[in-house]
């Protein structure tokens, strides 16, 4: 038998792919062309009057998510909590409370609340005096109040899934050492219940997003708002909507790359 | 004297007029409707693009990546607003461009097209990720044994992936009836709408938001129940989370 | 036998009237989905009264038209009509310049002044002056939204659009709003309601016709002449046999055609 060596070619992987892939630089192709005959032939002379209006349409947008996503994540870590440990009561409350957010559409939830409290003001008179008049007033509290609530229920299922699955040893240990509850709640349990949940929660916050245009139907003036004005000013039917969606996508845009930001941030074993 | 339109009138709940709840019911009918042909019109779109993303060529997978990017970033108000208006009058121009007569597009079938094509983005990641969990020995002995793709699909992967897929496509459902309420801005008469109208005429706010909330709320709860012994019937077999 | 009838009673339509036209075709109305009181709302078995749906009936009926009542969202009523959705507006929609430049409007068919009310006991009239520091609220898409934010946008607190009518009325008696713009018959059923106790007309704003327009009329698509004529003579004919005032007296006691 003759002894011929085999030689196999050492293993050399495929190159990774690039993006500028012969197919891409295609479509980009394109897409420029599209997004130029957009500009051309559509009709944007509108912009100019309008734009000192949309800039403000749009902090107006990010206050309210900004806002909202705060304070709801605040009681969303009580809702969460309480369903893992609280006393039995409280938690099917707060179970009842995030089943019913949940389970009704957040448009009935906004108009129930200021329409239907509206109509309260209607037949009692006597609640003008009350100190709290300016605010029951406007529309954005009931805004905020509706968007901060819906928030506050979905975050609730997120975080009671994120406090219970952060391991008991970790708990344990850190009493062992003599923590007492809020310094162990303060230094590990809610810090590793954050960790896992962030990608949920930059999902749940670009949804905080597009809930915020609701809020237009109840008088806030937010950059839908702005943009129904447009509508209704110049008849257009497609530059309007097409602007505001182009100005949804980059705020999504920003707001994912922010919490990529901070996911880069957990602290996480490597080797 | 405040009139009796306070929260606690219930006549005007009735089913026959003078009461208001048979054109509530109607507004509910459809609203399932909306949202069972726009839950099922996501779904095929859904394997479509699911299928498109895992085995097709790179055109397609940029493409349908851009559909299911843009869907998601884009609030589902202005994706109404658009694809209601400005998607049935290009349908129409591109008719008439080539000659057709206009075809008018009904309200039901824009919603249903509308929700369709925002279900069909989500369910395209929800659809692709169960795909992607179905151990791939059971698709390469498929294809051992010569069945052609569309009988992988039907025998195969479509049976395989279901377990994976109930948790996803039950979420889809249900935001696929409380986002038919966003139809009321449109003006279609689903139950959002009807409430508005029923409560503008007689004052009666409270109530009326009450009573669709109830109806929502009773829909979701049923779904819940039901989708929750689909899950069991579909796990039969698969272990369950420790 | 009933398709003997149909056939006979077109066959008669079809010898009977002018040269085109003469089979009932489908024309589809728009109206708001938004109530409207006393012209437009609907009622608790879902079916469309009021003064203006009885007015569609009378010139369908005149002009031989099967007209089909479709409630279109009133922000987007207009888009509804140039992408053909919809044939008509019959939504109390007034004839304005900016508007005839992307549709076209029959002749009108009624006239209402614009008025402004406002809370009992809080004194002040309907002018620029009296509304500063005031809060505002007018409908989406109107003629009293241009109006408010040329006349009354510097002065004014605020200017609050509302998606209905019934929104912005409803926040009045609610105290979250010091006066509401509107149509002044529309805002006198208001007022004559039990909800709209609690307010009084406070007046007619000064008229500005570039803005208010000239009455209202029938929005019809532009280049749609067949249509456009034949409803100017519906209009005509019921306002000369006495139909339009048999109607009117159901919901009103004076003539809303207006001069």
């Amino acid at each position: 038998m003759s002894e011929t060596k085999i030689t196999m070619p050492a293993y050399v992987p495929p190159p990774p792919r690039r993006l500028l892939e012969p197919h891409r630089i295609f479509l980009l192709a394109v897409f420029a062309g599209i997004v130029f005959c957009a500009i051309w032939f559509l009709r944007w002379d509108w912009l100019p009057k309008y734009q000192w209006k949309l800039l403000h349409g749009i902090w107006e947008t990010l206050f309210l998510l900004f806002s909202t996503a705060a304070v709801g994540f605040l009681l969303a870590i009580g809702l969460g909590l309480v369903q893992v440990t609280g006393p039995r009561p409280l938690a099917w409350l707060a179970r009842g409370f995030c089943t019913l957010i949940r389970g009704t559409p957040l448009l009935l939830q906004l108009w129930l609340l200021y329409y239907g409290l509206g109509s309260v003001f209607a037949q009692y008179p006597e609640i003008r005096q009350s100190m709290f008049w300016p605010y029951l007033r406007q529309a954005w509290p009931y805004g905020f109040t509706a968007l901060m609530l819906s928030f506050a229920a979905y975050e609730g299922e997120v975080m009671r899934g994120a406090f219970a699955g952060v391991p008991r040893g970790e708990l344990e240990a850190a009493r062992a050492f003599g923590m007492g509850r809020f310094t162990m709640f303060r230094r590990i349990w809610l810090p590793r219940a954050i960790y896992r949940a962030l990608p949920t929660l930059s999902g749940e916050t670009v949804l905080q997003l597009k809930s915020t245009p609701l809020v237009a139907t109840i008088t806030v003036v937010d950059v839908y708002a702005i943009i129904s004005r447009v509508r209704q000013d110049t008849y257009l039917t497609y530059e309007p909507l097409l602007l505001l969606a182009l100005i949804y996508m980059c705020l999504t845009g920003i707001l994912v790359l922010l919490f990529r930001f901070l996911e880069n941030r957990i602290p996480s074993r490597g080797a | 004297m405040a009139a009796p339109s306070g929260f606690l009138n219930l006549d005007l709940l009735a089913l026959s007029p003078p009461g208001w709840g048979g054109v509530l019911l109607a507004g509910f009918a459809a609203s399932l409707q909306l949202a069972v042909g726009g839950f099922g019109l996501g779904l095929l779109i859904g394997i479509g693009g699911a299928f498109g993303k895992l085995y097709g060529g790179p055109i397609l997978r940029d493409l349908l990546e851009v559909y299911t990017t843009v869907i998601r970033a884009v609030p589902e108000l202005v994706l109404i607003l658009l694809l209601y208006y400005a998607g049935t009058d290009a349908v129409n121009s591109l008719l008439m461009l080539v000659g057709l007569p206009r075809v008018d597009i009904s309200g039901l079938a824009a919603g249903i097209f509308v929700i369709g094509v925002v279900q069909g983005a989500y369910s395209t990641e929800v659809l692709r990720g169960a795909i992607k969990a179905v151990p791939p020995g059971q698709i390469e002995a498929a294809r051992a044994y010569g069945m052609s793709p569309f009988k992988t699909l039907r025998r195969i992967t479509l049976p395989a992936m279901l377990p994976y897929a109930i948790p996803g496509l039950s979420n889809l459902w249900l935001i696929a009836t409380k986002d038919t309420a966003l139809l009321a801005v449109v003006g279609f008469s689903e139950l959002t709408l009807v409430t508005r109208q029923a409560a503008g005429s007689t004052k009666a706010y409270m109530l009326f938001y009450c009573a669709a909330g109830v109806m929502y709320l009773t829909l979701t709860l049923v779904s819940n129940r039901v989708i929750a012994h689909i899950e069991k019937r579909a796990r039969r077999g698969i272990a369950g989370p420790v | 036998m009933k398709h003997i009838l149909k056939t006979a009673f077109a066959a008669a339509a079809l010898a009977t009237t002018a040269f085109t036209g003469a089979m009932a075709e489908e024309v589809k109305v728009g109206v708001a989905a938004e109530p409207y009181p006393p012209f437009t709302s609907p009622d608790s078995s879902g079916k469309w009264i009021g003064w203006e749906i009885e007015f569609m009936d009378a010139i369908c009926a005149e002009a031989k038209l099967d007209c089909v009542v479709t409630p279109v969202a009133w922000d987007g009523i207009i888009p509804a009509l140039t992408s053909g959705k919809i044939d008509m507006i019959i939504g109390s929609m007034s004839i304005t310049e900016e508007r005839l430049k992307t549709i076209d409007f029959s002749d009108k068919y009624y006239n209402t002044p614009t008025g402004i009310i406002g809370a009992k006991g809080d004194d002040f009239d309907a002018t620029p002056e009296g509304l500063s520091g005031k809060i505002i609220g007018v409908q989406v898409s109107t003629i009293h939204a241009d109006y408010a934010e040329k006349y009354f946008g510097e002065g004014a607190a605020e200017i609050k659009q509302y998606q209905t009518q019934d929104e912005a009325n409803q926040d009045l008696a609610a105290g979250r709003l010091d006066a509401v713009q509107a149509d002044a018959i529309a805002l006198d059923a208001f007022l004559k309601s039990d909800a709209g106790a609690c307010c009084e007309l406070k007046g007619n704003v000064q008229d500005d016709p570039a803005i208010l327009g000239a009455g209202v009329g029938v929005g019809l698509r532009k280049g749609d002449t067949e249509l456009k004529d034949k409803v100017n003579a519906a209009i005509k004919a019921i306002r000369e046999n006495g139909t339009y005032e048999t109607f009117s007296k159901n919901w009103f006691d004076f003539d809303i055609y207006g001069g």
